[in-house]
């Protein structure tokens, strides 16, 4: 199972219907997630990108077609199950590192093992524990606005893997954060993939995101224009930006 | 495929709900570390209840003077208005002029908290991507204005006594301790108390339910 298929996408289409005009963000995409694998999904601003990695993160719905984890289909769960598997088997990480603001980097990481069922105690525990591991275990009572940009990431990252997902998912991890930041985060990302044999699917602008992709598939005008993998892609990195831009 | 769906279903548990100790202590954190935020929304509550105590309060005052019937008090209330004649009570105008500072009171509540509401959209958005689901938000911002309202109506309460005994001992010295209508006056208190927390409750209901239907995927958008 452990090379098995997380996600599957098949037919996914999206409209967006603006007064008299329909606009189509999706035309169609099948597409499928091995387990552990780390995935980038590039493409310009507009390409629908970010509509279709929204779609598989369920966090929007699409138009027609079906996306399964794990074999099991997003629209045949109730908006509790659903719930139930973005706290258990997601992490979501945002460009702008989403940290709620009046809560501290541990209380942060504990609300979200708080939402899997945890006693408040317990879940103070295992997010200290989380912190520890992308090194922030000195600053479990800052509050966000008293951290760097790359140490608020971390504490989203700390977020993400505190309730030990299949997936990960980050939207521009990198987006907001300085280049040398921004390789150490991709990096802590590898590691975890690695040691905690998490998908990792990010969608990204992000050349330095290549390199650590097991799979870089691109977007473009709704639809998927191509899928490498990472032998093919490190051949041809000096003429991808023709893709990208 | 039908069946296959009631499959799946049993598959995946659903959420588990929060207990309210956990909410209740993200509301009061949330409001502690927003606390000139959360100062202004309150100001309204605490501007309408301290009037209401005001004037509640030195109403009983006047009337327990009155009934005292001392002809030096009776110059001395005369001296500040007061129709001595007259047949006790509160008049017209004084409810009507109450009635529209607890209207605005009650404006200004659902107004700061849609305004505190749209704020956190990104916020709500994130913790429904982390596993709340809807019953956590609208409990969260359901005490949060709850406990505005509440704090708000003590401080009301509080200012406005004070500053009502403190007008009727100017006006009219000692004579207001020992006819202190204590009776009354607690009265006047316990019908602000519930006057300003029906008030605050019925403020959050509409702003706490419109904020749970905001969609995880608001998390996403980027705009600062």
């Amino acid at each position: 199972m452990s090379d098995g298929i997380i996600i599957r996408a098949e037919g996914i289409t999206k409209r967006y219907v603006m007064g008299a005009e329909t606009v189509h963000a999706l035309r169609g995409i099948s597409l499928d997630i091995r387990r552990g694998q780390y995935v980038s999904i590039m493409g310009p601003s507009g390409s629908g990108k970010s509509t279709f990695f929204n779609i598989i993160g369920g966090l929007d719905k699409p138009s027609d077609g079906e996306v399964a984890m794990d074999g099991c289909r997003y629209s045949a769960l109730s908006s509790s199950q659903m719930a139930w598997v973005r706290c258990h088997k997601i992490g979501y990480i945002f460009q702008s590192f989403n940290l709620i603001p009046t809560m501290t980097a541990l209380e942060n990481v504990a609300i979200a093992r708080i939402f899997a069922g945890r006693a408040p105690a317990d879940a103070r525990k295992d997010a200290a524990e989380s912190l520890g591991q992308v090194g922030l275990g000195n600053r479990l009572t800052h509050l966000p606005s008293e951290l760097s940009g790359g140490q608020q990431q971390r504490v989203a990252i700390a977020r993400a893997i505190v309730n030990k997902p299949a997936i990960i998912l980050a939207d521009e991890p990198t987006g907001n954060l300085d280049l040398h930041t921004g390789e150490e985060i991709i990096a802590l990302l590898g590691h975890m993939k690695d040691a905690m044999r998490i998908t990792v699917i990010t969608a990204t602008h992000d050349m330095k995101m290549l390199s650590a992709s097991d799979v870089v598939v691109w977007i473009a005008d709704g639809a998927v224009k191509r899928m490498a993998n990472r032998d093919e892609v490190k051949i041809e990195i000096g003429s991808i930006d023709g893709h990208v831009t | 495929m039908a069946e296959l769906a009631v499959a799946e279903r049993q598959e995946i548990p659903c959420q588990v709900s929060v207990p309210w100790n956990v909410v209740f202590s993200v509301s009061w954190s949330s409001l502690r570390r927003r606390f000139f935020r959360s100062l202004i929304t309150m100001l309204g509550v605490i501007l309408a209840i301290a009037f209401l105590t005001y004037m509640m309060v030195q109403d009983s005052v006047v009337d327990a003077l009155l009934e005292a019937r001392i002809e030096a008090l009776n110059l001395l209330l005369q001296k500040s208005g007061v129709d001595v004649l007259a047949v006790q009570g509160t008049d017209t105008m004084m409810i009507l002029l109450i009635s529209l500072a607890l209207l605005t009171c009650l404006v200004g509540i659902v107004n700061a908290m849609f305004m505190s509401v749209s704020e956190r959209i990104k916020e709500i958005g994130t913790l429904k991507c982390l596993g709340a689901e809807d019953s956590f938000i609208v409990k969260t911002y359901f005490v949060e204005s709850s406990l505005q309202g509440v704090l708000g109506t003590t401080l009301g309460i509080l200012i406005g006594l004070v500053v009502s005994v403190a007008l009727c001992v100017g006006s009219y010295g000692g004579y207001v301790f020992q006819y202190f209508p204590y009776g009354a006056v607690l009265r006047a208190i316990a019908i602000a108390l519930a006057i300003g927390s029906i008030i605050s409750v019925l403020a959050s209901i509409g702003p706490a339910y419109w904020a749970s239907k905001k969609q995880p995927v608001d998390a996403m958008r980027v705009e600062e």
